[in-house]
């Protein structure tokens, strides 16, 4: 493994030597180089086989620019050979080659390409048989489709996330960006600087001009204490209010900056001719990265295409580093720079006027063809200019142009807190670019509040010659790629608009140029100028596609961080732990879903027997449970309602129905009626945050004298059920008197229960007789252990959420959201009684009366099914009549009290009388009959709720 | 990520709030036709220009009112409907 000797290979360690493998074959390189670096080191360059084509393909901007680099690394796909560091033992495989990188059988479809015509993805493939598109074509597009493969095996890994506030953020450490975040830091400004590279200094540390050195910039930024470094983080897009993602490793940092400097610089433009994707093909700055970074040779022999002066940089490190120059290719003159001409040709160099036209090369390049003379290489580096990295830049809402006069792509941005800096605003020289990253951290600095007179406009005399535009015209025998990630060729974005797609937008999405991994880096001017010359308007005009996030690729993973997942428990979370209960989650909440052990159905049965025949006790800490308090309270529960409750006496408790606007129910519960002004309403576990902004947002319009407290999580609350809960009740150490004639159905008392503050109400869901006991949460342990003791004479256990639905299915009772949709009126409930025909006004009292008059097409109803049914159907099963569906199972169980299944449906209105018989049909698709029920199978008449 | 300033809480990320629609003169529920009725319910201007809208501050359960540029997306300021006179 030859490198060049110092001052090249400034990135690598010679003294430590890292090994891994790459398709297999072990490679040795140095601690600093990227996997591509090592690997040209070794004179690999073929790192990848293209998308379409299956052409060899290796590393043109050494900056992470390109597709071709994109290989797998162990389990993790499309790694970036070309800025990934090597570690020791990595596994580095090819992508997107069938068998072998070197031998891909799919490179077969190189000379097969007019069969693969552009825009192939809006043809159909429907011959040449009927199935021919599930046994043809379907696996092969299947095959060819996207880049690498995903590992679902692969293990877990932690991500992270961080919180980062700034005056100043400079995204890009080149010249520009270095010297905007010293000035800011200066004048005391709290600064962050960020650069995907390893190192600061950008393009200075690869291709300084003549006297130009990052270095004091460095020292300088360095020693401030309010300036932050942040190397190796990818700044990957622009959010509003500069709210601004920045990638290190495995960590997404969250940036907020009060002002932005995107400083984000150039991206080197290829050359488009014939084979211009050979390996050995690269951008100048590549060349020079590779020798200055990596300290390694990139050739032996090149040809240097020289459109802009930037060639004479390159060629300088070329034949420092050993380089023979076979050839220079001037499309243009290049003034002033006659001697350094006659220095190349005095090395040897033919000094050729014209463009390259084609390359030669089966794997790698071996020679160009100038006009009608040959130059054999094997390097060549292309230098006609650069694009502004335009991305952050746009998404913040900066534009594109193009001016007509030097031929190069400009950026603008115009937005407060947001400003351009150095190459990205179009500056060339060297001192331009630092004079103009000075001059915008002292309008940043402005813009914060500090005094920071403006510095004069920098004079940019390299501009002129910045960029070189050579012409696009489409080579006879194709293979001239804009797209390199596309394999997208002249004549195919010329055929694009001959279909009719003008527009830039449309030409994207016909042909897929800039989709790729590089996202238009390489081929947005390139397709704005082929898409401007062909429809006769100017490149201006055509115009580049819109740039989103993410500017380069990230990571699900980074993206979704720890994924914590929030978890409520009730205060009695432990006792049912003791107990051992089986837990499961009700939205955020854990809920005791069973306490028994052993078969689960005959638990739950067991559970529900518990109830219907002694007492159980159920945790309904979950409920919401709002306290609604005022002078208006009664009026505004009346407004949010549909039951009277302002003439609701004091100590009673009654149901109450919210409807939307559209008379749709949204919720139930109760409100027990403290005093005159205050209310103890209860809201479903599910709805209760909803209902209590709604609560909110209403008085907001209302004004009502009425606030709303939450003490949802604050109270805990009990619920004794069954034939026996009177006895543990009248058992407990209390002032409330629990006597059947004291304390009736719909009564509420406040007292205390075992010394436990507590407000007590006769409701339950379950049918039985049922007293619900609500206290703070810190008492609630107190008051369980209370109840539990006085009930163990009663024989009183606790039940969990399963019993509780199969009790309340047995009662008929409903559940919000399991047994209504988005369009439930409470008429389809059967729910009339429960809406008030006196009240002048409550929310969805209107559209009600509308629903009324169009009428309404189901109607819910209990149905059974006989014991023997040979199959019982699943929930959303359907509802048939006449074949046609009508509606469907909302909720079934077995109910243990009964012997045979229940469930509610909706059924069209006209069976929705009892004894009618509905057909359902099953999970297998069987017809299966059901018995239409009133509401509820068991005690219909309500007769146990008051035993 | 947008920056909403809550009239209570001062300046925040945009994921902590709630929007809730437009400000908008409630119908008459006792003289609005059903079509007209529909139309309030199912229905919301969404204008280019300035909208004054709903706003709440989900953590504290504060509701306000801003006024937004629906075009630009700047919001041009926020109020508590309660102490200050609707526009």
């Amino acid at each position: 493994m030859t490198r060049l000797p110092a001052p090249f290979g400034s990135r690598i360690d010679r003294a430590r030597t890292v090994a891994f493998t790459f398709e297999g074959r072990r490679v040795e390189g140095f601690a600093g180089d990227t996997i591509a670096s090592a690997l040209a080191a070794h004179g690999q360059w073929m790192l990848s086989r293209s998308f379409k084509y299956h052409r060899p393909r290796g590393v043109m901007s050494m900056a992470g620019h390109e597709a071709n680099t994109l290989v797998r690394v162990g389990r993790e796909p499309n790694v970036q050979a070309d800025l990934t560091p090597i570690a020791e033992g990595m596994v580095v495989t090819a992508q997107n080659v069938a068998g072998s990188l070197a031998a891909d059988r799919d490179a077969v479809i190189d000379r097969f390409g007019r069969f693969l015509p552009v825009g192939f993805y809006y043809r159909t493939f429907m011959g040449p048989t009927r199935d021919a598109w599930q046994r043809l074509w379907e696996p092969i597009i299947r095959r060819k489709a996207g880049l690498g493969v995903v590992d679902t095996d692969v293990p877990a890994r932690t991500f992270d996330k961080a919180y980062l506030h700034c005056d100043v953020l400079v995204v890009g450490a080149g010249p520009a960006g270095l010297a905007a975040a010293v000035e800011a830091a200066r004048a005391g400004a709290d600064v962050v600087l960020c650069d995907g590279e390893p190192e600061l200094g950008g393009s200075l540390t690869y291709a300084a001009p003549d006297g130009a050195s990052a270095t004091a910039a460095i020292a300088e930024a360095s020693a401030l204490s309010n300036l932050r470094v942040m190397t190796g983080t990818l700044c990957n897009g622009w959010f509003e209010d500069n709210w601004l993602p920045l990638i290190q490793g495995d960590v997404l940092v969250r940036a907020r900056a009060a002002e932005v400097i995107l400083a984000t610089g150039g991206i080197e433009q290829p050359a488009v001719f014939r084979n211009n994707d050979r390996p050995g093909i690269v951008l100048g700055g590549a060349a020079r990265r590779l020798i200055r970074h990596y300290g390694v040779r990139p050739g032996q022999r090149a040809v240097v295409l020289a459109g802009t002066p930037d060639a004479f940089g390159v060629a300088t490190d070329l034949a420092a580093a050993g380089v023979a120059i076979a050839a220079v290719v001037l499309p243009r003159p290049l003034p002033d720079h006659d001697v350094a001409l006659e220095r190349l040709r005095g090395a040897g160099a033919a000094i050729v006027t014209g463009r390259i036209d084609e390359a030669d090369g089966k794997e790698h390049v071996g020679a160009v063809r100038v006009g009608d003379d040959w130059f054999d290489c094997d390097l060549v580096t292309v230098s006609v200019g650069q694009a502004p990295a335009w991305q952050l830049a746009c998404q913040a809402g900066g534009r594109l142009g193009h001016d007509e006069a030097t031929q190069r792509l400009t950026l603008t941005l115009d937005r407060p807190g947001a400003r351009l800096a150095g190459s990205a605003a179009g500056h060339a020289d060297h001192g331009a670019v630092v004079a103009d990253g000075r001059r915008a951290a002292r309008a940043a600095l402005r813009a914060l509040g500090r005094d920071a007179p403006d510095l004069e406009p920098p004079r940019d005399n390299g501009l002129v010659f910045a960029h070189c535009a050579l012409p696009l015209d489409p080579d006879p025998r194709a293979k001239d790629f804009i797209d390199f990630d596309e394999d997208l060729q002249v004549k195919d974005l010329i055929n694009a608009v001959a279909e009719g797609y003008r527009e830039i937008e449309l030409v994207k999405r016909f042909t897929t140029v800039g989709m790729g991994p590089s996202q238009g880096r390489h081929s947005a001017l390139a397709t704005a100028r082929t898409v401007a010359a062909a429809t006769g308007r100017s490149v201006a005009a055509t115009g580049v596609t819109t740039a989103r996030p993410p500017v380069g690729p990230e990571t699900l993973g980074v993206l979704a961080g720890h994924g914590h997942v929030a978890e409520r428990r009730t205060a009695l979370h432990a006792r049912h732990m003791a107990l051992g209960a089986e837990m499961k989650p009700v939205g955020a909440w854990w809920r005791p879903y069973l306490y028994g052990t052993g078969e689960r159905a005959r638990a739950i049965a067991d559970e529900v027997r518990l109830v219907r025949e002694g007492v159980g006790v159920l945790d309904v800490s979950t409920l919401g449970k709002l306290e609604v308090r005022g002078p208006d309270a009664g009026v505004f529960l009346d407004r949010l309602y549909t039951m009277a409750h302002a003439d609701q006496p004091v100590d009673r408790v009654r149901y109450c129905l919210m409807l939307n606007e559209m008379a749709s129910v949204i919720d139930d519960g109760v409100a027990y009626r403290l005093d005159q002004d205050r209310y103890y309403v209860t809201a479903t576990t599910g709805a209760v945050a909803h209902v209590y902004a709604e609560m909110t947002f209403w008085n907001a319009r209302w004004r009502l004298r009425v606030d709303v407290l939450n003490l949802t999580g604050a109270w805990c609350g009990l619920n004794i059920t069954g034939p026996g809960a009177r006895a543990v009740m009248t058992a407990l150490d209390s002032d409330i008197d629990f006597t059947r004639d004291a304390f009736a159905y719909l009564d509420g008392r406040v007292g205390t229960v075992a010394g436990v503050p507590v407000r007590a109400m006769r409701i339950g869901f379950t049918g039985e007789p049922s007293f619900e006991l609500h206290c703070p949460g810190s008492l609630a342990a107190t008051l369980w252990d209370a109840v539990m003791a006085a009930g163990e004479p009663h024989g009183l256990r606790p039940y969990g959420l399963e019993a509780s639905r199969v009790l309340r299915l047995e009662k008929g009772h409903i559940l919000i959201g399991q047994d209504t949709d988005a369009l439930s009126s409470p008429d389809e409930l059967g729910f009339g009684w429960a809406v008030s025909k006196k009240k002048p006004f409550f929310v969805g009292k209107r559209a009600l009366e509308a629903r009324r008059r169009l009428g309404f097409d189901r109607r819910l109803v209990g149905l059974t099914f006989a014991p023997d049914a040979p199959e019982v159907p699943g929930e959303s099963c359907l509802v048939l009549r006449d074949g046609a569906p009508v509606g469907g199972i909302t909720s079934v169980a077995h109910s243990p009290t009964l012997g045979h299944a229940i469930a509610l449906a909706y059924v069209h209105p006209d069976d929705a009388k009892s004894g009618h018989v509905v057909t359902i049909r099953g999970r297998s698709g069987a017809p299966i009959r059901a018995i239409v029920a009133g509401h509820a199978f068991v005690d219909p008449t309500n007769a146990r709720q008051d035993l | 990520m947008k920056l909403l300033t809550c009239p209570m809480n001062g300046p925040r990320n945009i994921d902590e709030f709630q929007y809730l629609g437009p400000v908008r003169d409630d119908a008459d529920p006792d003289t609005a036709s059903d079509a007209a009725w529909a139309r309030h319910v199912f229905r919301a201007a969404n204008p280019p220009g300035r909208l004054l809208e709903w706003w709440r501050h989900v953590p504290t359960n504060f509701v306000f009112v801003a006024e937004r540029d629906t075009v630009s997306n700047d919001v041009i300021r926020t109020f508590d409907p309660a102490t200050a006179e609707r526009p």
